[in-house]
């Protein structure tokens, strides 16, 4: 991965030569490598541009303005999107969600991030680039961190190195004892309890292990990994080397997803700081033989390498393909080694149960979801950022602490999970009721939750499938293609009852969470919305053809030169 | 664990042994149980794409190609709602390529074409999507066709020339992944090994030139009995 990493910073594309030299060197097939370079939405065969600017094209970067900012990038340069210019300055592109949904519109421009952008700020980016500006330069702007509740763990008062202090003094499995007894559950988005996780790693024995830090932050409408990383950094790595401990690790890895690039300087500083104060490095802690070290390894654009096996498949170097389990990660994980993987704001929470106690950390919540949880909140809201609330928030509550009224729904959990009406706004934020990564839209009235919301995740979906397992790769364009058909007023009640049962194959049939929860966009808004797709039934008929005969013959017309004559037909 | 340290299990209620290690889909067939799949192959690690040999272990879906059997393991197999499960997953993969029989060179010895029959699939109930599919005809002796591909990576993962891969995937998502050939090490592909590459194909995407219709209709493979008859009738 770093090889392809380095190859496409210099040469704006991985070059041809390039792939020969890599398929040798490695004793690969050209094939071999071209898999892998294919996989990752920022490798690239063909030049991306010397200057390459990826707009995100999620649901709600399209609320705030996304389409005017696009059209002003075309104007300007005289190409449409997913081209280069001429002269192979500027290359326009799409990309999925950033990590910047309170500050949309956003862009990557060669791995700088520009958020809040609007038309004049495009022609101020493209006259800079022509002047031939450093990136830095081309606006000022910086991502906002845009905290807008602190709670009582992540952002309490913060004491560095006094969770290792403490854990240092205990044995390794007292600690993971303590881990357990906070009942500490991922915060991802799978909730798997991290205390039973590094339990069964410990059981795998072994005296390779390894821990993996997944800053992957890929479901759309995520952005508390972004703000913990740029505020908290030593929180979370005080928690890895507390893990470390726990787990007799000694090489940690974050992996770090690419659109977060513009953080690795700070991070590798901060690193540095840690190892000068003998909190990573060696004998930490003044602990004799407690060696552990952190290096940061970058992803390069696929939402599924925030899969913890396809994460692992990607650290290898090969396509994050997401692997059959058993064996799991902490049995057979990085390089077949004991490996595990937790989330960042997770590894948090338990450099702060080391401090204040697995007892206080229990005090707060709700019954199956201790501590509280850091909201990504953003769309038609007054103050969209990161929240951070004691599980056991209903949705009413939340929506009061944004701003927000008059709203239509609420996406919870992001395309993976679930959007709920109004009706549901009682329910509670946890993981018994309305489980969360830590993703939120606020959906208002005025939107069309079908064509800018459903459409837009089910594309989402189909460009991020890995593509490995039939059900997932085309069963998702399957159910696309039907709802457009729907939206374009083509659709029968038939064709709502059979996406619902169409829909539901994904659950049982696919390999991965991906997979799984493919359909949830389509299957929770016919649930709870189906009013609308109801409402674009035209028909009492069982089966529209929608077959438009002049459209089915132009192609053929065009070319041999002949107008259509249905009507006598 | 009984019977000369072998691991028993149930397949729909029927008791069945197993060693240990073995992935429930060898162990059934050692047991006369046959569980469809098209991308498992024998001796090689399993590849759990095609989702077909999925089953229910202890009231879960799992794939049996990929799940080692353990000690009391309740299996459904032959059940209506997993025969359903496979049946939709056969007519997915007829839907997102394009397979006329009709004219296919691996008609009768197609193992997507056995399950279509084994599943009396007349017509799938999902829309074609006639997906434009290109073809490499570059090699001597080997020709792929990439509209009756169903990418269950049996190719991938056993077709290597030098030690090298000579099929790999290409791109990613529902719209834009296909399975390449390596020009270079497919020219230096030999009849035999041309041969192999066609026979590991369970589809006709990956064929021996001048190899045509062989075999005569009556003496294919499937002509006769269905899909796993062979291994249910032992």
């Amino acid at each position: 991965m770093d090889i392809l990493l380095d190859i496409q910073e210099i040469y704006h594309h991985i070059p041809d030569e390039a792939i020969g030299i890599i398929a040798d060197q490695l004793g690969l097939s050209k094939v071999d490598v071209e898999q892998t370079i294919s996989f990752y939405h920022f490798f690239s065969l063909e030049p991306v541009g010397k200057y390459a600017i990826y707009l995100n094209d999620s649901a709600v970067a399209n609320m705030y303005g996304r389409d005017d900012v696009a059209k002003a990038f075309e104007k300007e340069l005289g190409i449409s999107f997913n081209h280069v210019t001429e002269d192979g300055l500027i290359g326009i592109w799409d990309t999925a969600d950033i990590g910047m949904n309170d500050q949309e519109p956003a862009a990557l421009i060669n791995g700088e991030v520009f958020t809040n952008l609007d038309p004049s700020k495009v022609k101020t980016i493209v006259s800079g680039i022509k002047k031939g500006k450093e990136i830095k330069d081309l606006l000022s702007t910086k991502v906002e961190d845009n905290i807008q509740q602190e709670g009582a763990v992540l952002f309490s008062e913060y004491e560095v190195g006094l969770g290792l202090k403490n854990a240092l003094a205990l044995t390794p499995e007292q600690v993971v004892e303590e881990v357990k007894n906070s009942n500490v559950r991922g915060r991802g988005g799978a909730g798997f309890p991290a205390g039973m996780k590094w339990d069964f790693c410990r059981k795998s024995g072994g005296d390779e292990v390894y821990l993996v830090c997944n800053a992957d932050e890929g479901e759309p409408g995520t952005f508390k990994e972004r703000v913990i990383l740029t505020t908290l950094p030593k929180l979370l790595f005080e928690g890895m080397s507390i893990a470390a401990y726990a787990l007799n690790v000694k090489q940690g890895i974050i992996y770090l997803r690419y659109e977060y690039r513009y953080m690795k300087a700070n991070l590798e500083k901060v690193l540095q700081e840690m190892r000068d104060t003998n909190l990573l490095g060696n004998d930490i802690g003044g602990k004799s033989g407690f060696d552990f070290d952190i290096r940061i390894q970058l992803g390069a654009g696929a939402y599924v390498c925030g899969e913890e096996s396809g994460l692992l498949e990607s650290m290898e170097g090969k396509r994050g393909e997401p692997r059959n389990r058993p064996p799991f990660p902490v049995q057979k994980g990085y390089l077949d080694k004991p490996t595990v993987v937790n989330n960042v704001e997770t590894l948090c929470c338990v450099a702060k149960v080391l401090i204040n106690g697995s007892d206080w950390f229990n005090e707060m919540g709700t019954k199956e979801s201790a501590g509280t949880k850091l909201l990504s909140i953003s769309g038609d809201c007054e103050k969209p950022g990161v929240y951070e609330v004691e599980w056991g928030l209903t949705i009413s509550e939340m929506l009061d602490m944004v701003g927000a009224s008059s709203v239509q729904a609420v996406q919870v959990g992001g395309p993976s999970g679930t959007c709920i009406d109004p009706s549901q706004f009682n329910k509670k934020i946890a993981f018994e009721e309305l489980a969360t990564g830590g993703s939120m839209i606020v959906i208002g009235q005025e939107r069309d939750l079908l064509k800018d919301f459903v459409l837009n995740f089910m594309e989402f979906f189909i460009e991020e499938s890995c593509g490995s397992c039939g059900p997932c790769r085309s069963l998702t364009v399957t159910l696309r293609n039907k709802l457009l058909r729907i939206l374009e007023g083509d659709g029968t009640q038939n064709d709502i009852d059979e996406l619902l049962s169409w829909a539901g194959v994904g659950k049982a049939a696919n390999r991965c969470g991906l997979g799984q929860t493919s359909a949830r966009p389509i299957i929770s808004t016919i649930e709870n919305f189906r009013g609308l797709y109801e409402d674009l039934v035209k028909t009492d008929a069982q089966y529209l053809s929608a077959f438009n005969m002049e459209e089915a013959v132009s192609e053929s017309c065009e070319v041999v030169g002949r107008v259509p004559n249905i009507k006598s037909h | 664990m009984t019977k000369n340290g072998k691991l028993k299990f149930e397949i729909d209620g029927k008791p069945c042994f197993a060693e240990k290690g073995q992935t429930l889909i060898d162990a059934a067939k050692d047991n006369g149980v046959f569980i469809p799949s098209l991308c498992h192959v024998e001796g090689v690690k399993a590849a759990g794409s095609c989702r077909i040999c999925n089953v229910k272990v202890n009231g879960r879906n799992m794939t049996a190609c990929t799940t080692p059997v353990e000690e009391g393991m309740v299996i459904d197999n032959d059940i209506p709602e997993i025969n359903e499960l496979r049946k939709t997953i056969v007519e997915v993969l007829f839907v997102s390529g394009n397979h006329f029989c009709p004219s296919c060179e691996k008609s009768g010895n197609c193992e997507l074409q056995a399950l279509g029959y084994l599943y009396q699939m007349l017509v799938p109930r999902f829309p074609y999507e006639f997906p434009i599919k290109g073809v490499d005809a570059s090699a001597d002796h080997i020709f792929h066709d990439r509209n009756r591909c169903i990418m269950c990576k049996r190719c991938i993962r056993t077709v290597t020339k030098d030690g090298k891969n000579v099929f790999a995937f290409n791109g990613r998502g529902g719209e834009h992944l296909h399975v390449v050939m390596d020009e270079e090490l497919a020219s230096q592909l030999t009849e035999a090994e041309a041969m192999e590459a066609m026979e590991i194909c369970p589809v006709g995407a990956i064929l021996k030139k001048e190899q045509g219709y062989i075999v005569p209709i009556g003496l294919r493979k499937f002509d006769k009995l269905p899909i796993g008859s062979d291994i249910e009738n032992k």
